[in-house]
């Protein structure tokens, strides 16, 4: 494709219905009420020169440049600030309006660099190319007056720089960091001449409120704001778009390249899960795609203390295929199994899974959303029946109230976090129930009308509460209750919650919770027109983590906030795929599309298709898997692009069984601490090196597209088509549309996405004959399972408790700059933000264990000990602690215990009581573990050829 | 027996030792001193005002160093001295004023509720509300009032705009960030007599629905904010504003452009003060986003007696479409300085010549800058100009706030050009380009030709600058700085091409 240029409209589309009908330079043009003149222009096919408006933007009206002359009224109104009126007769190139435009670019030109050869935007330029429209050709004022030519840039921030000297002062990063960001970080500086933009209080960008999310880069229409890569390797020549391979938002992205290289990710406008808008990591950390660390060739090794051994493809697979069939030889059909990865695409995942299901016969597949939203499958299967959100993203613009439990949305979901972030800036009203005080509960113009800071592991008994409220004060939406749900199941429910060991009063014991702040959240969601529910993580990694999502699915219910825009209950998904991980049948006991195995009809449309004999059997989660390998009889696996090392609870149960298999092949983009204990490495692509889609919060299939061929010579579906050839199947797949034709063609669900619906724009599913456009909201006319379905949900207090020895509860999260077990985010200069984790902790527990802030302390539990440096906050409240675990030097997961939920044991993360205590340095278990890294990630030197 | 004077606690009357006098009269004599607002006599001030037998009698210019002597002559009894001035009324300068906005002002103690009723206070809202909102609009719209701040637009047309915009809340917004060069009205009358002010805003809440006024006051003016704020605890007292509608006075932080509309409500609202482009009007969206009319010190002072004798009578003062009164503002260069409020109509040259007296240092007058530092330079050739928006706007000219600064034959109308240039470069906002970036560029244009370098491409650069600016701006200051700039050029050339005026003299 060549370089895409989304047409820019200069101001917002009006949201008005009530056509409009004027005439611009003698050409007639309908459009809604309150569209600007500019952008009814650009309808008509005319630009008008513009510098300070852009489409993503409130009219501004600075620069001047975009002036116009209306018949009948005096003056030369800017055209990007003034609405049509029926019957308006614009011109837009009178000879006074050329002459002020002139003027005003002469002037601009007086305080600009003029090196149209030798700027970085050479050729690229938004102010160049306007300057040639207006047509100057002489700055009478010359350059000698005072100006901001040698003004310092600001190159602190790893990603962009800012020169000053460019800057026209447009205000467009400003305006992009409030209107679009919603951070508030950039500012204009001083007054009248003396007017610069601003990070912070004139800080550096770096040290700033900053979040690099690239707004203001892109909404710089001088360059004065650029990419290091553009500086560095020069100006893109074509675009392809794509999906970034981050969070759960899926933003849609124009890789911007030069060939096979990649200059700049640039977020576009026509996505619709980001509209337009990026945060750091999709933007700027892209890097480690080049990362030295990179594994570019199959490695292999007799055993996991022995040095790797690079080899052939051929060499690799055919190991692969050649001890899984051995071991199955002598251990039996079920001893082998496959682990699914949630970053990889829906063919890839899906062709892992029937690389089990039909290969290994067996349906030993499992994925890593096991372990983070494989409650939310479950419960709101059980409640609504479909395994997934209710909403897309646009509908956060309808809601008026929302409540954030166990998420934090401008960490975790960045970009949608500014849509949250722009919604209550317009008035909408949040309740925040989260242990800790996230940034949203209180941030630049924007207060949590109430936080419910409870203790971990009390979600079911808070939820609970909050349900004990609406119902007792008579809050329950009647006559959406009788027409959509099931009219016993809401009476069992509605007397259990109404108890009074339910209150607000008795929970506020167990949740530390103010009973006050319970009824007063609860009458909030339940008075709101629109009430909507986003969770994340804190809601499902506990050991009652499917009792919370019913929980909440119950409050949407109860209160009619199901099935329209505005409402809903809105797991944000942690990984780029996990939604699509799960549709594609990744879970052991589920075919594609939320199908139990044990369904013949099901098992049928599979038989048929891959011509095997299915086991009706469901088969290993990963919790299973490792003990199986410990008592020996489950003994070889594949694991594509997940680390189940770092990311899974007790680090040294999993490395216990792993160092009990046989036959651990990895397959992944890095030497990952899975692959310490793996015999085979497969080196994998990164998502710029492969077609496929990825599914992400909102249901949305979002393609993904190939900018350059795989640096190790195959794509991951390659290479588990490889395996399977290996293994005798006859797979003979020559692009990833034709995996999907097959979902396609054996998912109800997925019916009717091909990937020329999807070049079309993105869908979400369903997707099939009754909604051949997808469907964006879910429930609209009654519940996927027919009635709505009430659950009661029973408090019961996690076995993890704290007691003497272990006083505190540590909980777990992310934060902005690092992405999960930080793979990739590590090795990009993301780490300048989070090179390490850190342990919050209050003043008060601080304090009793005389440890102050940077200390490194030893971080203990039941299951084992870590150190790590403190960082005290009163964040956190007394008994809490915090940390993140994306760096593995610190492996938090080492401390997490492995209790889990009880219905699919999704490992409960989130609750583990510990001790924290002064420390010199780094646990034995550390210690050990750098030194068997080190040792198992020696490669043998190739011997010369 | 106690005698009653009056003496003005106006600034300006401060400015000149007022507080000493009054300090001093107490001690020596048996009198109750009432401090006043001015009369706005300037160069009479501190004026002392003695209750005798025949009304009134003015002494003044009152200095300390003169009470013995005033007192030894009788002045609490209307005595004869050199200072006598008589009857105050009968002073040609106030004799020969229609004074409607200030016609307390100097005369009353501006924080006595009960003065300003007997003077007629109140008067006005009692009438809006036996008419109700919509009479009231219409009336204020029939009397022909314009809006004093300088852009002159019709105050019952910005109000009803306003009652018809759709709105949760609707404010009125007084603004009295007075920075014009030479004007002191606005000032005058909230020292002089703050009811009327207060009277406006709830007639004007009254009339839109508003529930809410504020008034941004210049931080320049400490006795103007002090006596406002008293005045408005004194309403709250007296009921007169309350919870229908009340009133808060906000300082602002020194910035000419907050003087601007737009400006002065995103100042009020906390941010920094910057233009707002137009539309929205602040009648549909104004302060908080809500439905504001935004108006003038004067423009809501004149209110009250409109109401109260009626919108036939005020138009029938004034000439073409300015209709009513004007305080006009005497200042600069100008033998009589001071406050002349009087009907549209009356000429330019009245006012410097016969009412001003002509310049304070008797030289004679070259130019008059009507309208503060974006008001056009007039020469003494124009004098014949009626003060009168349309006949101003015509010689492309404004009258502004009513400001009039006089300067005698010394003036270089070049520095002046520069002087224009440079307080739009000092005071701009900086969000729009031709006055940012345009006003740096005409003080080094102007400096240039006062070097001599290429006079002539540069003169006609910068008419293309002011063509920019003049059209280009986003507000009326970097708008409206081309008037100052050209109207220098055009009617005195010759102090732009110094080489050729040195040759001709």
């Amino acid at each position: 494709m060549p370089l895409i240029q989304e047409l820019d409209y200069g101001t917002p589309e009006s949201s008005a219905t009530e056509p409009v009908t004027l005439t611009i330079d003698g050409q007639e043009v309908t459009v809604p009420a309150g569209t600007s003149i500019m952008r009814a222009a650009v309808e008509a096919g005319i630009r008008i020169p513009k510098l300070c408006a852009t489409d993503s933007l409130e009219a501004f009206g600075s620069c001047r440049v975009c002036l116009c002359e209306i018949e009948g009224r005096a003056g030369t109104p800017a055209s990007c600030t003034t609405p049509v009126a029926p019957g308006m007769k614009v011109s837009t190139t009178g000879e006074r309006v050329r002459r002020v435009r002139r003027g005003v670019m002469e002037l601009y030109l007086t305080d600009h660099p003029l090196d149209g050869f030798t700027s970085p935007v050479a050729g690229h330029s938004e102010f160049q190319e306007m300057a040639g429209l207006i047509g100057v050709r002489e700055v009478r004022y010359g350059q000698e007056g005072v100006n901001h030519l040698h003004a310092e840039i600001d190159a602190s921030n790893p990603y962009f720089q800012f020169d000053p000297a460019r800057c026209i002062v447009c205000s467009r990063c400003v305006r992009a960091c409030e209107e679009t960001q919603n951070t508030f970080a950039l500012t204009i500086e001083g007054r009248g001449f003396a007017s610069k933009v601003a990070a912070g209080a004139g800080e550096p960008f770096l040290a700033s409120e900053c979040v690099s999310c690239g707004a203001c880069v892109q909404a710089c229409p001088t360059g004065s704001l650029l990419e290091k890569t553009v500086l560095e390797l020069g100006q893109p020549e074509h675009s392809v778009i794509t999906t970034c391979a981050y969070c759960g938002v899926g933003c849609n992205f124009k890789a911007e390249m030069q060939g096979d290289t990649v200059v700049r990710m640039v977020p576009w406008k026509d996505g619709k899960a980001n509209h337009g808008h990026s945060c750091v990591k999709g933007r700027f950390a892209w890097g480690y795609a080049n990362h030295q660390d990179r594994i570019l060739n199959p490695m292999m090794r007799d055993k996991i203390s022995d040095p790797w051994r690079e080899v052939s493809w051929e060499e690799a697979i055919g190991r692969v295929a050649s001890e899984f069939k051995r071991i199955q030889a002598t251990a039996g059909k079920n001893s082998i199994g496959v682990i699914t990865s949630s970053r990889c695409t829906d063919e890839e995942t899906y062709l892992v899974q029937k690389l089990a299901r039909q290969g290994f016969g067996n349906n030993n597949t499992d994925t890593c959303a096991r372990v983070c939203h494989s409650p939310t499958g479950y419960g709101l299967k059980t409640t609504f029946g479909t395994s997934a959100g209710t909403q897309d993203f646009d509908s956060v613009e309808q809601a008026d109230v929302m409540m954030v439990i166990g998420a934090n949305p401008t960490d975790g979901h960045p970009v949608f976090a500014s849509r949250m972030k722009k919604r209550l800036r317009q008035g909408a009203r949040l309740i925040v129930i989260d242990p800790r005080r996230i940034d949203l509960v209180r941030m630049p113009h924007i207060e949590a009308s109430h936080h419910l800071p409870l203790r971990p592991g009390t979600n079911v008994a808070v939820l609970t509460s909050l349900a004990h409220v609406i119902v007792t004060e008579g809050l329950v939406n009647e006559a959406f209750v009788r027409e959509r749900c099931d009219a016993e199941a809401f009476a069992d429910w509605a007397s259990f919650v109404a108890e009074a060991r339910n209150s607000p009063e008795e929970v506020a014991k167990v949740s530390g919770v103010p009973a006050e702040t319970i009824r007063g959240a609860a009458r909030l969601y339940a008075g709101a027109r629109n009430g909507a529910i986003y969770y994340g993580l804190g809601v499902t990694e506990h050991s009652q983590g499917s009792t919370a999502v019913m929980a909440l699915a119950n409050l949407a219910m109860a209160t009619g906030n199901i099935g329209r825009p505005g409402v809903g209950v809105n797991p944000l998904r942690g990984q780029n795929n996990v939604q699509g991980s799960c549709d594609m049948g990744s879970f052991p006991h589920e075919l594609p599309g939320y199908r139990h195995i044990s369904e013949p009809a099901v098992r049928a449309i599979y038989e048929r298709e891959w011509g095997v004999t299915l086991d009706a059997e469901p088969g290993l989660r990963i919790p299973n898997m490792i003990d199986a390998a410990l008592d020996g009889s489950f003994r070889g696996i594949y694991i594509q692009g997940e680390d189940i090392v770092q990311s899974d609870p007790d680090t040294r149960h999993i490395t216990a069984g792993l160092a009990a298999m046989e036959c651990v092949v990895v397959h992944d983009l890095f030497l990952n601490e899975t692959a310490n204990y793996a015999h085979v490495f497969l080196p994998g692509s990164t998502f710029l090196e492969k077609d496929g889609t990825f599914i992400n919060a909102e249901r949305r299939i979002n393609l993904v597209r190939k900018v350059m061929a795989p640096r190790a010579g195959m794509a991951d579906w390659e290479v588990t088509q490889a395996i399977a050839r290996a293994l005798g199947l006859d797979w003979n797949y020559t692009h990833p549309s034709q995996i999907m034709d097959e979902i396609a063609r054996t998912t109800p669900t997925f019916a009717g996405v091909t990937y020329d619906k999807l070049a079309q724009g993105s869908v979400q599913w369903p997707c099939n004959d009754t909604a051949p456009e997808g469907t964006p909201i879910m429930h609209m006319n009654g519940f996927v399972r027919g009635k709505g379905n009430f659950v009661v949900t029973e408090y019961v207090p996690t076995d993890e408790k704290v007691g003497p020895r272990f006083p505190l509860l540590l909980t777990t999260g992310r934060i902005l700059s690092q992405y999960n077990v930080g793979a990739q985010t590590r090795r990009t200069p993301n780490v300048v933000w989070h090179h390490e984790d850190v342990l919050e902790i209050h003043p008060h527990d601080a304090e009793e264990r005389g440890v102050r802030d940077s200390d490194l302390v030893r971080l203990a539990s039941r299951s084992g000990e870590t150190t790590l440096r403190a960082r005290i906050t009163e964040r956190v409240a007394p008994g809490v602690v915090y940390t993140t675990f994306h760096h593995p030097a610190t492996q938090a997961n080492v401390v997490t215990s492995d209790y889990s939920d009880w219905a699919t044991n999704c490992p409960e993360y989130k609750v583990t009581a510990v001790q924290v205590s002064p420390s010199n340095g780094p646990s034995e278990w550390q210690e050990e573990y750098r030194e068997l890294t080190q040792r198992s990630r020696r490669i043998e030197a190739v011997p010369a050829k | 027996m106690t005698t009653r004077v009056y003496i003005p606690r106006d600034a300006a009357a401060l400015a000149l030792g007022a507080d000493a006098v009054a300090g001093l009269l107490r001690q020596a004599a048996d009198v109750e001193v009432v401090r006043t607002g001015s009369r706005g006599l300037l160069w009479l001030e501190p004026m002392v005002e003695v209750v005798t037998a025949e009304g009134r009698i003015a002494y003044g210019p009152v200095t300390v160093a003169d009470i013995s002597g005033l007192l030894a002559a009788g002045m609490l009894m209307g005595g004869a001295h050199k200072l006598r001035l008589g009857r105050p009324e009968e002073l040609p300068y106030l004799a020969k004023q229609t004074r409607l906005t200030f016609e307390r002002c100097g005369i009353v103690d501006p924080l006595s509720l009960d003065d300003y009723r007997a003077h007629g206070g109140l008067r006005g809202i009692a009438r809006a509300r036996e008419i109700g909102p919509a009479a009231t609009i219409e009336l204020v719209t029939q009397s022909g009032l314009r809006g004093r701040g300088g852009a002159g637009f019709p105050t019952g047309i910005k109000w009803k705009t306003a009652a018809d915009a759709k709105g949760e809340r609707k404010f009125i917004v007084c603004n009295a960030d007075e920075g014009d060069s030479g004007t002191f009205a606005d000032r005058m009358l909230m020292e002089g007599d703050p009811f009327v002010l207060i009277e406006g805003m709830a007639i004007a809440g009254f009339a839109v629905g508003a529930g809410n006024g504020y008034v941004y006051t210049r931080s320049e003016y400490p006795h103007a904010i002090a006596t406002f704020n008293a005045a408005l605890d004194v309403a709250r007292r007296d009921g007169l504003l309350g919870p229908d509608f009340d009133i808060e006075q906000r300082v602002g932080a020194g910035a000419y452009v907050c003087g601007e509309e737009t400006s002065l409500l995103d100042s009020l609202e906390g941010k920094r003060g910057q233009v707002r482009a137009k539309p929205p009007l602040p009648a549909h969206k104004g302060l908080f986003g809500m439905p504001t009319v935004i108006n003038n010190v004067v423009s809501l002072a004149s209110v009250p007696i409109i109401l109260d004798r009626g919108a036939e009578f005020y138009r029938e003062i004034g000439m073409g479409r300015s209709r009513g009164t004007m305080p006009i503002q005497l200042a600069g260069n100008i033998r009589y300085g001071g406050l002349f409020e009087c009907g549209f109509g009356v000429t330019l040259g009245e006012l410097v010549n016969d009412i001003g007296g002509g310049t304070r240092s008797g030289r004679p007058v070259r130019a008059v800058q009507v309208g503060g530092p974006l008001g056009a330079y007039f020469p003494p050739a124009l004098f014949d100009t009626p003060f009168d928006y349309e006949a101003f706007a015509a010689r492309d000219g404004l009258i502004g706030h009513g400001g009039i600064v006089v300067f005698d034959d010394t003036v270089d109308l070049a520095k002046q050009a520069r002087f224009a240039m440079e307080f739009c470069a000092e005071e701009s906002c900086g969000k729009c380009t031709p006055c940012r970036i345009g006003s740096v560029r005409g003080m080094e244009v102007i400096d240039r030709i006062a070097a001599g370098e290429r006079v002539e491409a540069n003169l006609d650069l910068l008419r293309d600058l002011c063509h920019t600016m003049k059209f280009g701006s986003l507000c009326a200051l970097g708008g409206f700085i081309p008037y100052p700039v050209m109207s220098a050029l055009e009617h005195f050339p010759e102090d732009f091409r110094p080489a050729r005026r040195e040759a001709a003299e």
